[in-house]
């Protein structure tokens, strides 16, 4: 333990150096209404509820060798500060938790919280890269869980997952703005081409389109191009008017169970209502994560119960079948940023560089790229933990700003909207005068635009 | 105390008694692992639909293989220190011809040996594995980080009964005997220290191998090696 415990001290230095000592409300004060007598019951609870199969098992089997290190971001770009390596954070949080059987201060679980929740973003890298293929996100994410039932949880964070619960969406949406939006979209797009059309619940639609909370609020215009893209390829498509037709979910990152599985109820009951044939959803990665990987199982489903299909396969089969024609391929030198989530959890890869050559002209690869490309250390929440959180953020992915330096474009492609921002955020810190695209934006400039759409 | 050691009674008991106490902890022990580990794995609904068979061995087979995995490809000193500590650990206890003439002995079985210089080779490759390992785990600050004693403890473990031996069959430090039980003892104990200790990702790695190559394999499509 010694050795360990004086190094952690040193490490902990060296973090409050690059970003000095980061206040959170939801932390700070959270940790206040604790007591140790609390933590250990609450804990408890949580980790019987749990099972402990995974867990037990994973920290039983992990022989401390250190191999996954060079998987994470966060090591890699805090100069090889050990306090990040994949197994040094779980060092931090859940070993001691289980060997203390929940017996820890306050003040522990301040610091696990801000490890849990800013320090990894759940990539999976570091599976990949453990002999065991010992699973760090999954123990982190219990790790949340854990924060989350003692009310310490990131404030910014808190707040998505707070607007999930009342209003069934991200960032507080009321029903009719929804409906007033996607309306306002249809109007706008008449510029583009000749009578489009956004259809709200219309029952039996092949495909319901879903978009995260952000986009409404935020980026209306990428439902616009979305929908340009649809007419245009002839898609029998729809949004439903009424709750669920928000596909993402913060409330799966704070470690809020109960809410993430209302909020994906909703959506997959969405398209149930609207006698959909499938969902697509726009380009967002943790979206899909959530009805793929984590909401659906703690549904107890195995697969989600309608197909859903993300926006990369959507375009990937628009252009194979040539539903979409491209008129004049874009011609800025771009590179591809693999989003974790549908890349290294769901095997995008190829159909993502089909698009990608189907719509550019000079495409560079990152190094390394597919399913072992860096996260954009935006994901896993880590974005949403705010403004608080950011500079950290940004420093801890400098491998991204040399891997992106490295390919010499100018427009970074990244179909998932924390890829998107947190990308851009990297980019504005290292100062690499790139920008991030959606894929939808290039497409809508270089798909060819059939005559009977073209306006007069 | 070496008088003890030297006894005949003493040697009688580990080469005895204790053999079979060893085994019955280590072969018992390591199976209930297994088996509430399996148990608990049923109160998580959703974790056994998702192995697959196919996936679970392609992982497996990439990562046995020395440069198998892109893990292993970046790191080639591990790995091949891994690799030859791990089989010479394994293997050499078992195809070691006076460790056969002790079960011919006992039980009337036996199988092929290894030439006794080859063996001898083997048992050094462990004892220097062991010292490797130990001046990475001081020296390497990722792996400093999250040592902790029972990680030296381990490494001592694999490393007394190899060095014992070595010195036993060569005669060295200790009269031939004494030597020889502490070999016996020391051997013992690692059997012992297997179900309760992190040498169990001996038993278990194949199953954690096993559930995230299912898992990269046939829910995520992409390679986990
Ligand atoms: C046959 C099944 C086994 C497998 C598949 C296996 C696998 C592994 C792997 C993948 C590592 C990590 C790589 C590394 O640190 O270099 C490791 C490390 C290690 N294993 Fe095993 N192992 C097995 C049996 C054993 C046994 C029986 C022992 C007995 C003590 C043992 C002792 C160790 C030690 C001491 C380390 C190195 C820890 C360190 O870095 O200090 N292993 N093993
Ligand atoms: S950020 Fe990714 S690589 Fe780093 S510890 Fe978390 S899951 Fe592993
Ligand atoms: S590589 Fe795997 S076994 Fe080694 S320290 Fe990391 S998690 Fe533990």
């Amino acid at each position: 333990m010694a050795v360990a415990e004086k190094k952690m001290a040193v490490a902990e230095k060296k973090t409050e150096k690059a970003w000095g000592k980061i206040v959170d409300a939801g932390l700070d004060e959270g940790i206040k209404k604790l007591t140790p007598e609390k933590i250990e019951k609450v804990i408890n609870k949580a980790l019987a509820a749990m099972g402990g199969a995974r867990l037990k098992t994973y920290v039983d089997t992990c022989i401390h060798c250190g191999l996954c290190s060079e998987a994470c971001h966060h090591y890699l770009s805090n100069d090889r500060d050990p306090s990040f390596a994949p197994v040094a954070k779980v060092k931090q949080t859940m070993w001691p938790i289980l060997k203390n059987k929940g017996r820890v201060t306050p003040e522990f679980i301040r610091r696990a919280a801000e490890i849990a929740y800013t320090e990894c973003n759940l990539c999976k890298r570091c599976s990949m890269y453990c002999p065991f293929g010992i699973d760090m996100a999954y123990i982190l994410l219990s790790v949340r869980r854990i924060c989350h039932l003692l009310g310490v949880t990131p404030l910014y964070l808190q707040d998505t997952a707070h607007s999930h619960a009342v209003t069934m969406n991200q960032m507080w949406v009321k029903q009719d703005d929804w409906i007033d939006t996607v309306q306002w979209q249809e109007e706008e797009i008449r510029a583009e081409i000749k009578n489009p059309r956004i259809p709200i619940d219309k029952e039996g639609a092949d495909i319901m389109y879903s978009v995260i909370g952000p986009e409404p609020k935020f980026q209306a215009q990428l439902m616009g191009q979305a929908a340009i893209i649809m007419n245009v390829a002839g898609i029998n498509w729809t949004y439903p008017s009424f709750d669920g037709w928000d596909n993402s979910d913060m409330a799966m990152y704070s470690g809020d169970h109960e809410i993430m599985g209302r909020v994906k109820r909703a959506h997959f009951e969405a398209a149930f209502r609207l006698k959909a044939k499938k969902i697509v959803m726009g380009e967002c990665g943790h979206a899909f994560r959530s009805i793929y990987d984590v909401g659906n199982r703690w549904l107890g489903l195995k697969m989600p119960p309608v197909p859903v299909i993300h926006a990369i396969q959507f375009y990937y089969e628009l252009l194979r079948e040539g539903r979409i024609k491209i008129a004049k391929k874009f011609k800025e030198p771009v590179t591809l940023h693999d989003p974790c989530n549908v890349i290294r959890g769901r095997g995008l890869g190829e159909m993502a560089r089909y698009v990608t050559n189907a719509i550019c002209e000079d495409f560079t690869e990152m190094q390394p790229n597919r399913e072992y490309n860096f996260c954009c250390c935006a994901g896993g929440g880590v974005i949403n933990c705010g403004p608080p959180w950011a500079k950290k953020r940004a420093i801890s992915n400098r491998v991204k700003a040399e891997q992106m330096k490295e390919t010499g474009a100018h427009i970074v492609i990244t179909p998932c909207h924390n890829c998107h921002s947190g990308i851009e955020d990297i980019i504005k810190y290292y100062k690499l005068g790139m920008h991030t695209k959606f894929f939808s934006e290039i497409l809508v400039e270089v798909m060819e635009i059939p005559e009977e759409f073209k306006v007069g | 105390m070496f008088e003890f050691l030297m006894s005949e009674a003493v040697y009688k008991f580990v080469r005895g008694p204790l053999v079979w106490i060893a085994f019955f902890v280590c072969i018992v022990g390591s199976a209930y692992r297994i088996y509430s580990m399996i148990s608990l794995a049923k109160k998580e609904k959703v974790l056994l639909p998702y192995l697959s068979l196919k996936y679970g061995l392609r992982s497996i087979l990439h990562w046995i293989i020395p440069f198998g995995s892109i893990n292993w490809r970046r790191h080639p000193i591990i790995t091949i220190v891994t690799f030859l500590f791990h089989i010479c650990l394994v293997f050499t206890p078992i195809f070691l011809l006076s460790h056969n003439i002790l079960w011919y002995e006992s039980w009337g079985i036996s199988w092929w040996t290894l030439p006794e210089s080859t063996a001898d080779i083997m048992t050094l490759i462990v004892v220097f594995s062991c010292v490797f390992f130990l001046f990475r785990r001081i020296i390497a600050s990722e792996v400093r980080f999250v040592t902790y004693p029972s990680d030296f403890l381990i490494l001592t473990i694999a490393f007394l009964p190899f060095i014992t031996g070595f010195l036993a069959y060569h005669q060295l430090l200790l009269p031939y005997r004494a030597m020889t039980i502490l070999h016996i003892l020391f051997g013992e104990a690692m059997l012992i220290a297997i179900p309760f200790s992190r040498i169990i990702h001996m038993v278990f790695g194949w199953f954690t191998r096993a559930y995230t190559g299912s898992e990269f394999g046939m829910v995520r499509h992409v390679r986990d090696y």
